[in-house]
């Protein structure tokens, strides 16, 4: 445990997580049409995950908490590559990026 | 206490810069908001001596995912006024759900323990302040040596992922001019290329010109044009039976 770490204490890195999570989750119930947002939200929660797990490797003095979040960040980054990359085409398809049209994909 | 300062500002601008993505109404905006988040979240993970992620955080995240938001949303021009339509009407849904999500993760906190028997990690203290290694340097040694099967996995994914944005989105455009591979493979040396061999002091205009072969690509020469010479006059035939009929 470094020593800066000690000094703040494990309880505000988790609670600063927790407010993350709980914003991100709050986001996707808020902005329902905004698919953007929503993937936004989803980076929040992402994000909320890697604080938790790099306070937690820094409290008990284990790296693989660390090498966790590189792998979270790698899925991260893919997810919004992909999920990026089919609203680009959604949007060029319909013109809209309207979350409720997608249910008219169904076949 | 100063440590404890520092902490308390990047994590009151983390977390006023995250209800700020969601609530702005503007989404450029909400990006802007998240990579100023980002960059605080790059300062709690410094304070939680994580060196080396609080730099991927900001070269990865800021540097690549947020500009890719970013990109996209000022890409496609959306009606946002009408995004938002649905904001009061699920507001209370949501506050809901995330009241008691936090409130569950209040109580969780508040009786939660850490097991006395901690395992041994298996990074035994690896990284650590003052010991051998740099926080860097401890992560890859774990990465390339404990964690390598997942690390090349997380390659494949990125791999996927890459190929499967490139598929989605390239589209082929009706007027390009694309090579066609069989007639490419097609082509001989004969039908490109022409040696002469030219006496000195003689030019290579008279042969047809060295810049493209006579007869051209194809057969495709313009009669005329430099290098290919002129079509060949049509015969005279009417003119010769007169002349025949003279005498």
């Amino acid at each position: 445990m470094n020593d800066a770490f000690a000094q703040i204490g494990l309880g505000p890195f988790l609670t600063v997580g927790a407010a993350l999570l709980v914003l991100g989750v709050f986001g996707i119930f808020l902005n329902r049409k905004n698919i953007i947002i929503i993937m936004m939200s989803m980076e929040l929660i992402l994000l909320a995950a890697n604080i938790n797990l790099v306070a937690f490797s820094a409290a008990l003095g284990d790296l693989s908490g660390q090498v966790l979040t590189v792998f979270v960040l790698t899925i991260a980054a893919a997810e919004a590559a992909i999920g990026l990359a089919i609203l680009t085409v959604y949007f060029r398809n319909r013109g809209s990026i309207q979350v409720e049209d997608v249910a008219l994909m169904k076949g | 206490m100063m440590i404890q300062l520092v902490f308390y500002v990047f994590a009151a601008v983390l977390i006023a810069s995250s209800a700020m993505v969601i609530f702005a109404k503007n989404p450029v905006h909400s990006v802007l908001f998240l990579i100023l988040g980002f960059f605080n979240a790059a300062g709690l993970f410094l304070l939680a001596g994580a060196e080396f992620l609080a730099m991927i955080l900001v070269i990865v995240y800021v540097g690549a995912v947020a500009v890719l938001f970013l990109f996209v949303v000022m890409m496609l021009d959306i009606d946002f006024a009408r995004m938002r339509e649905g904001l009061q009407r699920y507001a209370p849904l949501g506050a809901a759900v995330g009241g008691v999500l936090f409130a569950e993760l209040a109580m969780a906190a508040a009786h939660w323990a850490s097991s006395p028997v901690m395992p041994e990690p298996i990074t035994g203290g690896l990284g650590q302040p003052g010991g051998p290694m740099t926080n860097t340097a401890a992560l890859g040694t774990l990465l390339y040596t404990h964690y390598i099967l997942l690390f090349q996995a997380c390659g494949l994914v990125l791999l996927v992922a890459m190929i499967g944005a490139i598929t989605l989105t390239l589209r082929e455009k009706p007027t390009g001019r694309r090579q066609v591979i069989g007639k490419q493979h097609e082509r001989m040396r004969a039908d490109t290329l022409e040696m002469l061999t030219l006496p000195l002091g003689f030019g290579t205009d008279a042969n047809g010109g060295f810049l493209r072969p006579a007869k051209g690509y194809y057969d495709t020469a313009v009669p005329g044009s430099y290098g290919v010479p002129a079509a060949p006059e049509p015969p005279r035939e009417e003119v010769r039976k007169v002349d025949g009929d003279a005498p």
